[in-house]
């Protein structure tokens, strides 16, 4: 579903990503672990199109198509998703009519007919009790004045409405307490699914508990130093960082 | 995060659709202002004496102020000067001397508002608007006035007030914008020659939105039209007032006054949405929309409340303001105003307390594009008998771009220690995260900018009528074309 090969990305004249290759089968569940300043948010963004990063070599195919060429929007309609670390406020616009809009473009895109308000409603309904939303932020502006926590899961309840065919959850974990990410993590799992990929972006091994994931990579200065199975992140959790920084270093070639 | 520039600024302009000329034999007078001008229009409109002589002392009060100090120059807008000597003062489609039906009216005039989308066979009409329609210089039409007639409410062409209601139009007439209140007012009471009148009696809640549409044809022509309504202690109306003009090149002059007038327990609300043609992606051609609108507050528990939603003209200088004079009495000023390439606003509002416990609410939303230029200038005045007045002013900017300026002067001048006053100020610039999250989503750059805008001005459509509150959102997305890509 989604091949990236020997992707380098600069921003602000600093090269981010320095060769980042990785292999997203329909059906898997990836997580991209990492110390700050890794690239792990780099990656996400620049998967989901935003402009404020170059690539500057190497490309991405998504469902046998260049995944670069593509407008954000284009990306947005042919099913790929990204959860926002830091979910934007759009002052004065109803998150039920955002969801709404967004969820039709895509719908226009496809070919499909447009969902009027009542069948869209309904729909809404439906996730938000599985997700356990509070109604209240139907009637809100789109994530003015919510909590962290909100935020987060409002990002998770809009995932559930556009029901996409590649996810990527960028340290969609932080900020939230326990309870709001066994929540979280039960909706992206609702949504795993013969069709669908998911790739968490995350920091921490504790997301992984709820989401578990089928292959773990460990992005070091802008590569992908390790991969593994579950265990793996299980093993970074008690280790820490530094051992496959260091591993990596000896094993890298030296580079310009 | 900055702001994409060349995002915000491709995207191919769509040109101005009501920008069409039609073709009609008009009456028009020569060029230029003079009292033979004056007295040629007052005769025209065959008048009663009492109007001519008032028309004669504004434009004597204005042929002083142009030798003297000539146009107000306080207002961030420049322009060429503006040559008066050079401008038709009267224009009117040619016609049989009284129109008694719609029949009567020439069918090229009925097919402009037809395509203008206001259909005046009342047969059509959105059920719940009555319509006045002035063409140029003269009030072509009005729509259900036998229907309104029956509740005793006088919905018609001004200089029809002027014969069939003399009493009522001498009383009012510049008791709340006299002629000597300032430049463009006195020029306005001089050659005014049509407009709406309205008069709601005691107790009337007038059943349905009475609405005025102008339209500018005429080439080289000023537009001075006149409104005066009076809401009668008790009753409550909703006026609308709507606006476009052809496409040319010169600039054309639009001076108009409007005067509202509450009496005891009344309610008034005017809404605008003004979209006067806006010259072209280089600032030739367009309006110049100097007008100056006022309401009185003048009996107890009164209440008016402005609504604008301001996108044309090449030059808007606009203060919708409130005396509130009863006491208890509510203002309201509720106001979005575009100005993309190089249109200039300067536009805001005065709240003047006079009454006890009076209040006011203002809320003004600003966006700039392109070139534009776009300041709030807004007055909030407690005087000394005010006690408990309050006054909440919410004034926000939006910038789209980098070549576009957002404006504040904000006057408060309190004299009663008893007042309460909240102020409260913004500017953004639209967020290139915003567009970004919207486009995340599936939404176009164009569409995330018309739904982060409409977001923004949120507070003041709902003000609206629906009908309208639909049209304003239609109007601000074409409007906003050109400016994002």
């Amino acid at each position: 579903m989604l091949e990236i090969t020997n992707l380098h990305v600069k921003a602000g004249g600093r090269e981010i990503l320095k060769g980042v290759d990785l292999r997203v089968k329909a059906g898997e569940v990836h997580s991209i672990m990492g110390p700050n300043g890794s690239g792990k948010s780099t990656l996400a963004q620049v998967l989901a199109g935003r402009e404020t990063y170059e690539v500057t070599a190497g490309k991405v195919t998504y469902q046998g198509r260049s995944l670069l060429e593509m407008a954000p929007e284009e990306r947005a309609c042919e099913g790929l998703f990204m959860a926002f670390q830091y979910p934007v406020e759009i002052p004065g616009v109803g998150n039920t009519y955002f969801l709404k809009a967004a969820l039709n473009a895509i719908r226009k895109a496809r070919g499909l007919e447009e969902l009027d308000a009542m069948d869209f409603l309904t729909l809404a309904k439906e996730k938000m009790t599985r997700l356990e939303v509070d109604d209240r932020l139907l009637t809100r502006s789109v994530n003015e004045g919510f909590s962290g926590g909100e935020k987060k899961r409002n990002e998770i309840f809009q995932m559930a409405v556009l029901e996409p065919t590649l996810a990527i959850l960028d340290e969609t974990d932080s900020g939230l307490d326990i309870d709001a990410l066994r929540i979280v993590a039960a909706g992206v799992n609702s949504l795993r699914s013969p069709e669908r990929a998911i790739l968490v972006v995350t920091h921490y091994q504790r997301l992984l508990n709820y989401i578990v994931p089928d292959f773990v990579h460990v992005l070091v200065d802008g590569r992908i130093v390790k991969s593994g199975g579950k265990e793996l992140a299980l093993e970074l959790e008690a280790r820490g960082y530094a051992w496959v920084e260091a591993e990596a270093r000896a094993a890298a070639p030296a580079t310009a | 995060m900055t702001t994409s520039t060349n995002a915000i600024e491709a995207l191919a302009n769509r040109e101005y659709q009501y920008g069409f000329v039609t073709e009609v034999e008009a009456d028009t007078l020569p060029r230029g202002l003079n009292e033979d001008v004056i007295r040629m229009i007052s005769a025209k409109k065959n008048e009663p004496s009492f109007m001519l002589e008032w028309r004669l002392k504004a434009y004597r009060y204005w042929a002083k102020m142009e030798q003297s100090e000539g146009e107000p120059k306080w207002a961030n807008v420049t322009y060429p000067p503006i040559d008066y000597q050079n401008i038709i003062y009267y224009s009117a489609p040619k016609s049989k001397p009284k129109l008694n039906s719609l029949d009567e009216v020439d069918p090229e005039v009925l097919r402009t508002f037809e395509k203008l989308g206001i259909p005046l066979e009342e047969q059509k009409l959105l059920t719940g608007v009555a319509v006045d329609a002035v063409f140029d210089s003269v009030s072509v039409a009005t729509t259900f006035k036998e229907k309104l007639a029956e509740l005793g409410i006088i919905f018609c062409a001004f200089s029809e007030a002027v014969h069939n209601h003399p009493d009522l139009v001498q009383k009012y007439l510049g008791s709340v914008v006299p002629y000597t209140d300032n430049f463009f007012a006195a020029l306005n009471a001089a050659v005014f020659s049509d407009g709406s009148f309205c008069y709601i009696p005691k107790g009337v809640r007038c059943p349905m939105e009475l609405s005025t549409y102008f339209r500018i044809n005429a080439a080289d022509t000023g537009q001075f039209e006149r409104t005066l309504i009076i809401a009668d202690e008790g009753s409550t109306v909703s006026y609308l007032e709507g606006c476009t003009a052809p496409m040319r090149d010169t600039n054309q002059l639009h001076a108009a006054v409007v005067e509202l007038i509450a009496h005891d327990d009344a309610t008034i609300k005017y809404s605008t949405i003004q979209n006067w043609y806006p010259g072209d992606k280089e600032g030739k051609g367009g309006i110049y929309n100097f007008v100056t609108k006022r309401g009185k507050c003048l009996g107890r528990n009164s209440h008016i409340s402005w609504t604008q939603v301001e996108t044309g003209s090449a030059i808007t200088w606009k203060y919708p303001s409130c005396l509130l004079q009863g006491d208890n009495s509510v203002g309201e000023f509720y106001s979005v105003a575009l100005t993309n390439n190089y249109q200039q606003a300067d536009t805001g509002t005065k709240m003047i307390h006079i009454g006890k416990n009076t209040r006011s609410t203002i809320v003004a939303k600003g966006i700039s594009a392109g070139h534009g230029q776009n300041t709030y200038r807004g007055m909030v005045k407690i005087l000394k008998g005010a006690t408990g007045a309050r006054n909440y002013t919410q004034c926000d900017s939006l910038l789209l771009g980098d070549k576009c300026g957002a404006h504040t002067f904000p006057y408060i001048e309190v004299k009663n220690a008893t007042a309460r006053m909240e102020h409260e100020a913004s500017t953004t610039k639209i967020g290139e995260d915003q567009i970004f999250y919207c486009n995340q989503r599936g939404i176009s750059k164009e569409d995330a900018v018309n739904l982060i805008v409409n977001g923004f001005c949120k507070k003041v459509f709902r003000e609206l009528p629906m009908e309208f509150a639909v049209e304003a959102q239609k109007l601000l997305s074409v409007s906003l074309e050109g400016s994002v890509g």
